[in-house]
């Protein structure tokens, strides 16, 4: 009879189909924290994390904040002694907790994730004014203001377009997208 | 004369403008052409990869499909967009299947991906193909006694693609000592400015800005040379928020290293997307005007 795989093997085989991805062979050496630009602001450092997986601790791990942290610097992956991975983990939990929808309350990355696609999805180009909503409103009233205030300034300088751009063939394109994920859940 | 494929990527056309206007400039007085990808779509950032794997890497093989149609060497100024299609193409080598699934979605768009395109970082053809002694063979105005920081960032290294060396590498400050400047020392040259936390972690992101700026101050570094708009935007347009957060004064313009290249070549700084900055590289500009008007050239 089939086992369910464990979450270690489940992280570990959550990216490029074609290959896995060795977390079981961690040392717990900390080379990753240690490279990490962001780790003091994350509620459990990549080598923790990685622990924690092959310990099969899910819950805890889905509810940290840490791939979402997770700037995509690749600079822990470059230096790890044991070949892993370690950014595209983080993309696979990012991953894995979208489908799932179960991730860290009050976390900004997987809205302005989403609301990404989409506006790829719809015209084929991004546009800075449409995802601003995602996040102008989380970081306090200075912030608000600042933000208004270089967007004010970048307008002034042609540095944001008025109008959204979008692709020539959208048609064949949203075909394209269809083909590929056929209940996406775009209209 | 030698021709690419050029994806400029969504961030070039407007917020970067000046990366677009002087990669453009920059390479039609060295006699490279570089023809604009043809309908592309946007190469998914990070974004995508956080939602569905396969839907990003459709999108990108449709740009690679197209780039294919047009040459032989596909060229992108920004490192996220270089790093996605990169590594699209060598996952889709790897895995025939995968590549199959996707050229059947890509048929809907009249296109087929077969691999047969070489994806480069619009640095390298500076770095590489042209190389520090060419260039420096062109330079008309040396930019004698300017200081650049030469960062590098994250996705133009990383991940690792061959035997390249990630740790200490040297070819952006010799790009930038072959047009007369003089690199500083600047130890967190590869470290990340942020990227898109400053949308979603915001206080981990003017940590990381903060740091940046702190190491260039420190070297007396004149200027910033970047070769990414999201690195630019998080250095320069958010350096007055990192000042009222961290109570620091910094002051340091943030160009992009083909407007470097540009002056150096003697074209006009208006061509070069200057004037489109918040804090004016003017140490820049005032280096090669001296010069200029010592040789009475009026500028402009």
């Amino acid at each position: 009879m089939a086992s369910k795989p464990s979450f270690s093997s489940e992280v570990a085989n959550l990216l490029h189909a074609a290959e896995g991805n060795p977390l079981q062979t961690c040392i717990q050496c900390g080379t990753c924290s240690g490279s990490c630009p962001v780790a003091k602001y994350m509620d459990q450092t990549p080598r923790r994390i990685i622990g924690m997986i092959n310990a099969g601790m899910k819950d805890d791990v889905l509810k940290t904040n840490t791939f979402w942290y997770c700037a995509s610097c690749y600079q822990c992956t470059v230096r790890c002694p044991s070949g892993i991975d370690i950014a595209e983990a983080m993309y696979a939990l990012k991953r894995y907790t979208m489908w799932k929808n179960q991730y860290k309350e009050g976390l900004i990355g997987p809205t302005f994730s989403e609301t990404f696609v989409k506006t790829i999805v719809r015209s084929g180009r991004s546009y800075e004014p449409l995802l601003a909503p995602t996040y102008i409103f989380s970081y306090g009233i200075r912030e608000f203001f600042n933000e208004a205030l270089n967007a004010t300034n970048l307008m002034l300088k042609g540095r944001i377009p008025i109008l959204p751009p979008r692709i020539k063939r959208l048609e064949n394109f949203r075909r394209m997208i269809a083909h590929i994920i056929p209940i996406g859940g775009v209209e | 004369m030698k021709e690419y494929v050029y994806f400029p990527g969504c961030s070039l056309e407007k917020i970067a403008l000046s990366y677009h206007l002087s990669a453009l400039e920059t390479t039609k007085k060295l006699g490279i052409t570089l023809k604009e990808l043809e309908d592309w779509n946007c190469c998914g950032a990070t974004a995508y990869f956080h939602v569905d794997e396969l839907l990003a890497y459709t999108l990108v093989a449709r740009n690679l499909a197209m780039a294919e149609r047009m040459g032989s060497e596909v060229v992108a100024p920004c490192s996220a967009c270089y790093k996605n299609m990169y590594f699209t193409k060598q996952h889709l080598a790897e895995d025939p299947d995968l590549t199959e699934h996707i050229n059947d979605a890509l048929q809907e768009d009249n296109l087929n991906y077969s691999g047969s395109v070489t994806v480069k970082h619009l640095i390298e053809v500076f770095s590489n193909d042209i190389g520090p002694e060419e260039l420096k063979s062109k330079v008309a105005y040396p930019l004698s006694g300017l200081r650049v920081a030469s960062y590098y960032g994250c996705q133009i290294l990383r991940p690792k693609k061959d035997h390249e060396d990630v740790e200490q590498p040297h070819f952006f400050e010799d790009l930038m000592a072959s047009i007369g400047a003089t690199p500083v020392d600047f130890p967190l040259k590869l470290t990340c400015c942020g990227g898109s936390l400053l949308i979603s972690s915001r206080p981990a992101a003017y940590s990381m800005i903060h740091n940046l700026l702190y190491d260039a101050q420190r070297a007396e570094a004149d200027v910033i040379v970047t070769a990414c708009p999201l690195c630019q935007v998080n250095l320069e347009c958010y350096q007055q928020q990192v000042n009222q957060e961290y109570g620091t004064q910094f002051h340091i313009p943030v160009v992009y290293f083909t407007q470097l290249i540009g002056l150096s070549l003697g074209i006009p700084p208006k061509k070069l997307g200057f004037g489109k900055e918040f804090l004016s590289p003017k140490k820049a500009i005032d280096a090669i005007k001296n010069i200029k008007n010592q040789e009475e050239v009026i500028t402009q």
